[in-house]
């Protein structure tokens, strides 16, 4: 399988994965508060969020034209276009950028609509190495519970509805992520996952992370990231927030 | 007709294709800017209409779902090497599984304007890496002919002067500067992506076309060989 581009900046690059439902938003979320509490440049990223790219998503979206292949590379575009644009630059600068889904999610979600493993896996070649990768495991109905319980009606393409798998939006959004799910699980070796139980607490998990941080990247974090003085924090976020 | 997946290609199947349905013809003319293709495509096609046959042309950023976006994204000058690259791999995805395919199998004569080739030669040019472009573009369909009308720049840079009158922004590959000005950046661009064709000519099987001859006989050369295919 093909590697994905080592990071030899100074900034570092955190990323959360795991299917919808997992918490891993809320996990992130919190992470960058604390880094940003540390004083620490952050910068926060996630996926879809291509300004240039969004137009084409959506309208390919409405109108149903996605294939597997086609759906695959408009979200590749999409992300190389925050790589390119947003990510990198940052990350040469020295913060911290924590990104809300990654490369993982194609390799795992586009593998499931029909394109092969090591096709996604040469497509997002190009992407950066995250330092860290963390993966929210949840078993597929608590995570059901969770998106049924709180949001909005799921939508076509999130449920899969596009393959066939089942008429019914709940059936085909279960079958469809019990797949996603699947190609995770095979993957966390290969990636060098840090699995969190996402059925712990949410304060269980959040101590997980940090855990993890400070063991893995407390030294860098010391020496070489990008630092913002305090009373800049709400600059700080506003940026961010940028894309 | 089968058409046969060449060892080069490291081949991703496209879902719901099958290729024994695939009664057309799929001819390819490749080659820079400016170097007179689609001047080319435009009398073949009247000649194959004229044999009889039915005929869709298509090209580069043209299609469906992606082709406004493409020309969106290029007006504001502000497309990264890979996102364009991708952008333009989404469009040729799109229009492969959506416009080529429908009419290969209708028994279409596909004439494209343009195919992976220039896509993965213009990447190269940009500095990206060769082999993962080439796996990026797999799940396409080798072509029954690919014509790659060859010239040099010094041969181009007049076309552009007398025919177009100006030099183009992404023409040039100005997003990557090659050059201070536009002139300068376009010389030096396009002898990257016509390197980079020239590298595929052997691998791929082009039939190569000497573009600084005439367009009456550069058209005769494609009619007889194209005319072989039938």
């Amino acid at each position: 399988m093909s590697p994905l581009v080592p990071n030899r900046h100074r900034g570092k690059l955190i990323v959360v994965e795991g299917i919808d439902g997992s918490g891993k938003s809320t996990q992130l979320s919190l992470l960058s508060q604390w880094l940003r509490a540390q004083c620490i440049a952050v910068a926060f990223s996630e996926w879809n969020s291509s300004p240039l790219v969004r137009e084409t998503t959506k309208r390919g979206k409405k109108k149903n034209m996605f294939t597997p292949v086609t759906f695959s590379l408009i979200h590749a575009t999409d992300f190389a276009d925050r790589l390119e644009r947003y990510i990198v630059p940052l990350v040469k600068a020295g913060a911290v950028v924590c990104a809300d889904r990654y490369a993982y999610t194609a390799f795992a979600r586009d593998v499931v609509r029909g394109v092969s493993r090591r096709w996604v896996r040469n497509l997002y070649r190009f992407s950066l190495r995250p330092n860290l990768a963390f993966y929210f495991r949840v078993p597929l109905e608590v995570a059901i519970g969770r998106i049924l319980g709180g949001r909005n009606a799921i939508k076509f393409y999130e449920a899969g509805m596009d393959m066939g798998l089942s008429r019914n939006v709940e059936e085909s959004f279960r079958i469809f992520q019990g797949r996603i799910l699947d190609e995770y699980e095979a993957m966390i070796q290969e990636v060098g996952f840090h699995v969190i139980d996402a059925t712990g607490s949410i304060e269980e998990q959040q101590q997980q992370m940090r855990d993890i941080v400070m063991r893995e990247l407390g030294e860098s974090l010391r020496n070489g990231i990008m630092r913002a003085p305090r009373g800049d924090l709400d600059v700080a976020q506003a940026a961010a927030r940028v894309l | 007709m089968l058409l046969k997946q060449p060892l080069e290609f490291y081949s991703e199947s496209l879902a719901g294709v099958d290729r024994s349905e695939l009664q057309g013809k799929l001819i390819v003319i490749e080659g820079p800017d400016s170097v007179g293709r689609s001047t080319q495509v435009a009398r073949l096609r009247t000649w194959l209409e004229h044999q009889g046959h039915a005929v869709l042309d298509t090209g580069l950023a043209r299609g469906a779902l992606a082709g406004k976006g493409i020309s969106q994204a290029k007006e504001g000058n502000t497309l990264g090497p890979i996102t364009m690259t991708l952008f333009y791999a989404t469009d040729f995805a799109d229009r492969l599984e959506n416009e080529i395919v429908p009419a290969l199998r209708a028994g279409f004569v596909v004439l494209t304007d343009r195919y992976i080739f220039s896509l993965m030669a213009r990447a190269i040019a940009r500095g990206e890496d060769r082999a993962w472009i080439e796996r990026v573009a797999s799940f396409a369909l080798v072509p029954h002919a690919i014509y790659y009308l060859r010239a040099e720049v010094r041969d181009l840079v007049p076309r552009v002067v007398l025919g177009r009158g100006a030099f183009d922004h992404w023409e040039s590959g100005m997003d990557m500067r090659f050059g201070t000005d536009m002139h300068d950046s376009f010389v030096k661009y396009q002898s990257r992506v016509i390197h980079a064709l020239d590298r595929m000519a052997k691998r791929y099987n082009f039939v190569v076309i000497d573009a600084t001859k005439t367009p009456d006989q550069i058209f005769r050369e494609l009619q007889r060989s194209i005319g072989k295919l039938f």
